[in-house]
């Protein structure tokens, strides 16, 4: 199987906010060396507690944080983001229509018709209607939101998605049907989904593989019937005692 | 345009006193009644009459005229001063807001000093620099009012910086211009069009404010403060020469205000 991303030993430390000028700003080094890897077609789920630095390696891998030291390998095509909360990851003053061509005017010399032909498509295979094309955000609901998200990043056909806590802010049913979405594109497009999540039941529902990550490290890394029949480490027994599935 | 909100009292009574004023000030850029600074000694102090509905003035120029074209001066000098502020302000405000770093810390620092002093004893410096008349007035007022609007259009791109919706950009290939001025700007629109009414108001104050003492437009061109100040000594005679051009002002600054208040204008 080929790896469309490759993750060595990346290092990310933040200073610490001053308080006032003269205070001394201390490096909190949040990755401490990750090494990872996501081969074609794959949906790889991270887990961990929160502040063990799941979205800061989400934001590396989306280069919008340099690391210190170390690098990230992916294809010719940027990988692309579900955020965790559709009610902040969609522009308030825009219409859909808008927010899924934006990739297409500044990545692409893609004419009018041509984005918009390609917006309707995503738009439809994240399982809403084309007329909801001149609707703005305020106008959807949560579930809806979520689905222009990931309409969105679909819009450059890239090979990778990432998403962060992709349902954590919608309910129940709502998520159900959500997760079934990511499932089916996964399978129709030949996506590869790092999948970051707290809840390790959708995790082993959903994913092939899973990283158990703890203080910026990864401690485990396996199959995901293999991780959670037989944990190796002391802190993914805990886990999956803690979430009731040992 | 936006819909005017259902029953929006603040709004409609606000526009129309706002256009109480603002119309005849237009019509005084291109005619007045009487020449507006033509005196006629058997009309001085006349009262009000047909031909002279406010009355005359000290040297008897037509209070009418003067007023309408001393509004439309004051409200030029009102939008002039509101631009260079706003425009101005928004342009600093957006880069150092969504840069951060330290240009953010060195020009916040210097704003923080400027924003320390009233907008009007800003103005007072910059006129006693460029010296007075309307187009010295209208830049000193400008560039008094910059810091004002740099604080508010920073803190919204502070804001704004941190929120997905502006990652999702990113993600999308916008450059930095493209994120500030197309994604971000136009969520700011509502607390920037609150400011700029408010500080349309202020900046007709202090126009009126410094044209009474003297530094700002001069005689005989006519602005509200300049003929407020002319009226000083026939307050007890003739007070009519001070009321009429003290209620135009009130009259638009309160209308301004209404709008500015109005849940049209504020809610989305
Ligand atoms: N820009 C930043 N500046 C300083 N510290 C940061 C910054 N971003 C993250 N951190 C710190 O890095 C640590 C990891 O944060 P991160 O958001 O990656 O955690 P997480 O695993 O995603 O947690 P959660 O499950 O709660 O989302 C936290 O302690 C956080 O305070
Ligand atoms: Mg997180």
């Amino acid at each position: 199987m080929a790896n469309i991303l490759e993750v060595k030993d990346v290092h990310v430390s933040f200073l610490e906010e001053r308080r006032t000028i003269f205070d001394k700003r201390n490096r909190i080094e949040v990755l401490k060396g990750i090494n990872m890897t996501i081969g074609e077609g794959e949906i790889v789920g991270l887990v961990g507690e929160s502040g063990c630095g799941k979205s800061t390696l989400a934001k590396v891998i989306l280069g919008l944080i340099k690391p210190d030291s170390g690098e990230v390998i992916h294809g010719s095509v940027h990988p692309q983001m579900i955020f965790q909360d559709p009610y902040s990851s969609l522009n308030p003053s825009k219409t859909v229509r808008f927010i899924l061509e934006e990739p297409l005017k500044n990545m692409t010399d893609a004419g009018p018709e041509e984005r918009l032909k390609k917006a309707t498509e995503r738009l439809k295979q994240a399982g809403l209607d084309e007329k909801y094309l001149t609707h703005k955000p305020s106008e959807l609901s949560g579930g809806q939101r979520q689905r222009v998200c990931i309409a969105e990043s679909l819009m450059m056909d890239p090979k990778l998605l990432i998403a962060d806590e992709p349902v954590s802010a919608l309910d129940v049913t709502i998520q159900a049907q959500i997760l079934k979405l990511l499932d089916d594109l996964q399978e129709n497009l030949g996506l590869s989904i790092l999948f970051i999540s707290h809840d390790l039941r959708v995790v082993y529902q959903l994913c092939d593989r899973v990283m158990v990550m703890r203080g910026g490290l990864i401690v485990e890394e396996g199959e995901i019937d293999e991780v959670y029949r037989n944990p190796k480490h002391e802190y993914t027994k805990q886990l999956l005692i803690a979430s009731g599935i040992i | 345009m936006k819909k005017i909100k259902n029953r929006d009292f603040n709004f409609i009574v606000g526009l129309i006193l706002a256009m109480i004023v603002i119309i005849p000030a237009l019509i005084g850029t291109v005619w007045t009644p009487y020449d507006t600074e033509a005196m006629n000694s058997s009309l001085k102090l006349a009262g009000s009459s047909l031909s002279h509905p406010f009355g005359c003035d000290n040297f008897g120029r037509d209070i009418l005229s003067r007023i309408m074209s001393g509004s439309s001066t004051t409200l030029l000098i009102g939008i002039g001063t509101v631009f260079i502020g706003a425009v101005a302000g928004t342009l600093i405000g957006a880069l150092t807001g969504y840069y951060g770093g330290l240009v953010d810390d060195i020009f916040m620092r210097f704003n923080d000093v400027m924003f320390s002093f009233p907008s009007l004893l800003l103005a007072l410096v910059f006129v006693a620099v460029m010296g007075s008349g309307r187009i010295q007035l209208l830049l000193a007022l400008g560039l008094a009012f910059i810091p004002s609007y740099v604080r508010i259009v920073r803190a919204e791109y502070v804001r704004a910086r941190n929120l997905d919706y502006v990652k999702s950009a990113k993600l999308a290939g916008a450059s930095d211009m493209r994120v500030m001025f197309v994604h971000i700007l136009p969520n700011i629109l509502k607390v920037l069009m609150n400011s700029i009414l408010i500080g349309f108001n202020n900046a007709v104050l202090a126009e009126a404010g410094l044209s009474f003492l003297g530094i700002g437009v001069q005689p005989p061109a006519a602005s509200l403060g300049r003929m407020l100040a002319d009226s000083q000594t026939y307050l007890f005679n003739r007070p009519g020469i001070a009321i009429a051009p003290g209620l135009t002002l009130i009259i638009m600054v309160l209308g301004i205000s209404l709008v500015g208040k109005s849940k049209t204008i504020t809610e989305i």
